[in-house]
């Protein structure tokens, strides 16, 4: 090599390749080598619980958001009037030490504990809780849980904007402790429902620091600013990587909550969540494929938990088109149905087969057995209906949002009914928005649902299909129905009574036949031994404060 | 020069401008709103939140207030994440996407130009044949299948190395970069293979070898220089393109980058969000076109010299 082309080489070379060269060490420094600690079993050491979550919680003002993510994040931060035990999903007391109830069933008397207090140190107060629900309450706000309130006196006249007055509403503040609530009929439930997030206080001044209660726009929920009253207070939060809370050192029960604090990943991807869950990285899973399940079951039952959830999956039939609007070929259709058959050959032999809207399981509540697999009636029904062996009955679609499970079943359903009835069915999948709105504009004919109850009541279910209901989407209408899920069995005391009047309800229901049940849903997470105080229940409910960590194990 | 860096810049204004007005109407023409869900939303909390987020006003009347925020160099809030603003969720995830992108870029550039230099010196030979082979597999392998295998491999069979994140335990950036990484460094070694070819056919290098030249000056220095040509080209939409396309390494190692919101905001009908991360975007990929343009032009004598004219 000549001097000159050395030199020309040198400075070209070294100019330009300096730049990749910094930036390569710089990947080098910042990827580094060595070993893969476990955040598992630091956490163990630490009292530190790191948990999937599903999606990026949408945020954490519990009067705007409605997720389950949101629900687990706003459990930790905030506590309500009342409080679920996990094991038995009795309500236990939250804020609220104790409380009466009057003989009529119609007024609770609700008295908060003294040393309830707010993570600044402010104490909490009745006040608080009327302030926030009248928040909750304010139309411009646009709460969309803002019917759990309802059943309070006059709250739904107040949300809707037909009374302006909050004190007309029937919430009341007695003395500085002292709650009283007014219902419109005696509701049974009422307990559960003050132990959902959209119930919970919010701490006035923070949230008027801010701007106005109801602009949804509002940094009051923001990490450094938020002040919460539960066990927990919001330490980080890096959107689409983790949510970290830490144990309050003002929460009245602090003494009983072991964790040190709780750190939430958003795993929306359930593959990745399942490569945390093996890499050690976390020690709860949100989910666990379908498909994943049979491997666990037979190499690491252990790990696997499942249990039964308070869910139906079902699919809705517009009973305002021909032929659906015939009761017999909707009948026909759900008769039509091997719900076992798919339990044990798409479903893995997870979930339960369903023959009505209400799972089972709702404290004492049994659904009405009204129809069960039979292909010889079902076929009768059909023939009946003018449809016979399928003939001149039109082809329909049966619709689905995109995901590959909603559409093995509906393949499967498709072939039972062409096979027993003879009616041609087309599986047509549509992306989850487009979904809702061909559902919400009866722009189909068969669509399929799911619905999680609220709270463990049959009513969380029933009240969906009343006339012009916003979740009936069936075109299903029936005086009697309405007159018992709106009057009658809230004006009704006696559990037993009123589970009566459930169960004749189900039985109009499943007989006019709108919705088909085909399924109950089941919860299913990965868990770590170590994981302790979080049994699994209908709800799929956790109470941070009974979770502990075993580092033995 | 200057004037042709003007003129491009002046082109990129009205694109721009289509960018955003397409987007615009074609959201709002998409079924299903950001506010519907599964649970009913009743007609008075939909009024409540159409008025919060201006959806009640008319079409045109929106576009102008967005124009108008735009231009002051405001996005608006996000409409599914109550409380955060546009800007604020594009500019959180960005340094991540860039940094995620740089590293895959780099990783491409080395690995790649290496590979098809080392192609182009022996044509149709094995040494042509194993790196070209290996890149046609890897133009070929989608990251979400390279992505799950590398970390099944080298995180959990191995043990080595994080399964997922960002920056939160020691080594996480590996595999992600290098899944993001491979398809492109397989591009560019088919690219710099092709460059090198047609250059090494060239008179000039015949002259650079008659003077005497040894083989390693003439390639480095001669034939380095107009081969790779092509690979500089990339270099811009490719950056572009690792910003705007690595929503599946993200979703795949749970990185809070861009991508992921820039999906995520057209599943949840997030109008601004959508707006503000195509705008953003697209913006992005107009200035590094125009940035490859002058490079290629600065690297290319003959370029310049059209311009010139």
């Amino acid at each position: 090599m000549t001097p000159t082309s050395m030199q020309v080489f040198f400075k070209m070379k070294l100019s330009r390749a300096l730049i990749p060269a910094l930036l390569l060490s710089l990947f080098l420094i910042s990827c580094g080598g060595g070993n893969n600690e476990s955040r598992v079993i630091t956490g163990n050491q630490q009292g530190v619980l790191h948990l999937g979550n599903g999606t990026e919680p949408q945020g954490i003002d519990p009067h705007i958001v409605t997720g389950v993510p949101e629900h687990h994040i706003i459990g930790a931060l905030f506590e309500g009037l009342v409080t679920k035990n996990p094991y038995t999903l009795e309500p236990e007391p939250g804020v609220a030490e104790s409380w009466d109830i009057s003989e009529d069933g119609r007024v609770y008397t609700f008295q908060l504990r003294d040393n309830a207090r707010w993570s600044n140190g402010d104490p909490v107060v009745a006040e608080d809780f009327r302030w926030s629900w009248e928040r909750a309450l304010t139309p411009e706000l646009g709460s969309l849980y803002n019917y759990m309130f309802f059943p309070i006196l006059n709250a739904e006249g107040f949300a809707t904007g037909a009374i302006d007055d909050f004190s007309e509403v029937g919430v009341k503040v007695l003395g500085e402790r002292t709650l009283e609530v007014t219902l419109r009929e005696p509701t049974p439930f009422l307990l559960q429902l003050f132990d959902h997030y959209s119930t919970y206080p919010v701490h006035p001044p923070t949230v008027l620091a801010f701007g106005s209660p109801t602009d949804r726009f509002s940094q009051w929920s923001r990490e450094g600013n938020i002040v919460t009253n539960g066990a927990f207070t919001l330490t980080q939060w890096q959107v689409n990587s983790h949510i970290r809370v830490e144990k309050s050192p003002y929460y009245w029960d602090a003494d009983e909550v072991k964790l040190n604090a709780i750190v939430f990943y958003p795993t929306e991807n359930i593959v990745t969540e399942e490569r945390m869950f093996r890499d050690e990285q976390i020690h709860f899973t949100n989910e666990v494929a379908l498909d994943k399940v049979p491997v666990y079951r037979s190499e690491q039952p252990e790990l696997l938990e499942i249990a039964s959830y308070l869910g139906t999956y079902y699919y809705l039939i517009n009973t305002t088109r021909e032929p659906f609007d015939d009761v017999r070929v909707r009948k026909a259709l759900s008769m039509a149905i091997d719900r076992d058959l798919l339990v044990e050959t798409i479903l893995e032999n997870l979930y339960l087969p369903s023959y009505a809207l209400v799972p089972p399981g709702t404290l004492g509540y049994e659904p009405p057995e009204t129809f069960t697999y039979d292909p010889e009636q079902a076929r009768q029904l059909l023939a009946e209906a003018g449809y016979s062996g399928g003939e001149n009955f039109p082809s329909f679609d049966i619709l689905y949002n995109t995901q590959e499970n909603h559409q093995k079943i509906a393949v499967a359903i498709q072939q039972m009914w062409m096979e027993t009835l003879g009616v041609s069915a087309t599986p047509m999948n549509q992306e989850w928005k487009v979904y809702l709105d061909s559902t919400d504009n009866f722009n189909y004919s068969i669509s399929r649902r799911g619905w999680i109850g609220d709270y463990v009541d049959p009513n969380t279910f029933l009240d969906m299909m009343i006339t012009d209901g916003g979740n009936n989407k069936t075109g299903f209408s029936d005086s009697r129905y309405d007159q018992l899920i709106l009057r009658d069995a809230p004006a009704t005391l006696d559990q037993q009574e009123r589970f009566k009047l459930y169960q004749e309800a189900e039985t109009i229901l499943m007989n006019a036949m709108p919705v088909i049940p085909i399924y109950t849903y089941q919860s299913k997470h990965l868990k770590h031994p170590s994981l302790k105080g979080m049994p699994p229940n209908i709800m799929d409910y956790y109470n941070w404060k009974y979770v502990y960590l075993d580092a033995s194990q | 020069m200057w004037r042709f860096i003007g003129l491009r810049s002046l082109q990129a204004i009205p694109v721009i401008l289509a960018v955003i007005t397409v987007t615009f109407f074609l959201v709002r023409a998409a079924p299903g709103g950001p506010f519907s869900s599964e649970k009913a939303v009743s007609p008075q909390v939909q009024a409540a939140l159409e008025a919060q987020y201006r959806l009640d006003q008319p079409p045109l009347q929106q576009y102008i207030s967005y124009l108008t925020d735009l231009v002051q160099g405001n996005m608006g809030p996000s409409f599914y994440y109550p409380g955060r603003s546009v800007d604020e969720l594009i500019f959180q995830g960005l340094p991540i996407t860039a940094e995620l992108g740089l590293y895959a870029l780099l990783i491409a550039v080395i690995i790649g130009s290496f590979a098809g230099v080392i192609a182009a010196l022996k044509p149709n030979t094995i040494q042509d044949y194993v790196p070209m082979s290996i890149a046609m597999v890897g133009i070929c392998m989608p990251s979400f299948l390279l992505g799950p295998v590398l970390v099944l491999v080298f995180g959990i069979m191995l043990d080595w190395l994080p399964v997922s994140g960002w920056g939160n335990s020691y080594g996480d950036k590996v595999l992600p970069s290098i899944t993001l990484g491979a398809m492109y460094a397989a591009y560019i070694a088919r690219l710099s293979r092709s460059g090198m070819l047609e250059v090494m056919s060239q008179d000039y290098l015949r002259t650079a070898r008659a003077k005497g030249l040894p083989e390693y000056v003439v390639i480095l220095k001669h034939a380095l220089r107009g081969g790779l040509l092509p690979v500089i080209s990339y270099l811009g939409p490719a950056f572009a393109a690792l910003l705007s396309g690595s929503f599946v390494v993200e979703t795949i190692f749970q990185i809070p980058g861009l991508g992921r919101f820039y999906v995520q905001a057209a599943f949840n009908r997030d109008y601004t969000m959508i707006l503000g991360t195509t705008v953003f975007l697209s913006t992005l990929i107009v200035v590094f076109n125009l940035l490859s343009d002058i490079a290629a032009a600065w690297v290319n004598p003959r370029l310049r010299y059209q311009f010139k004219k």
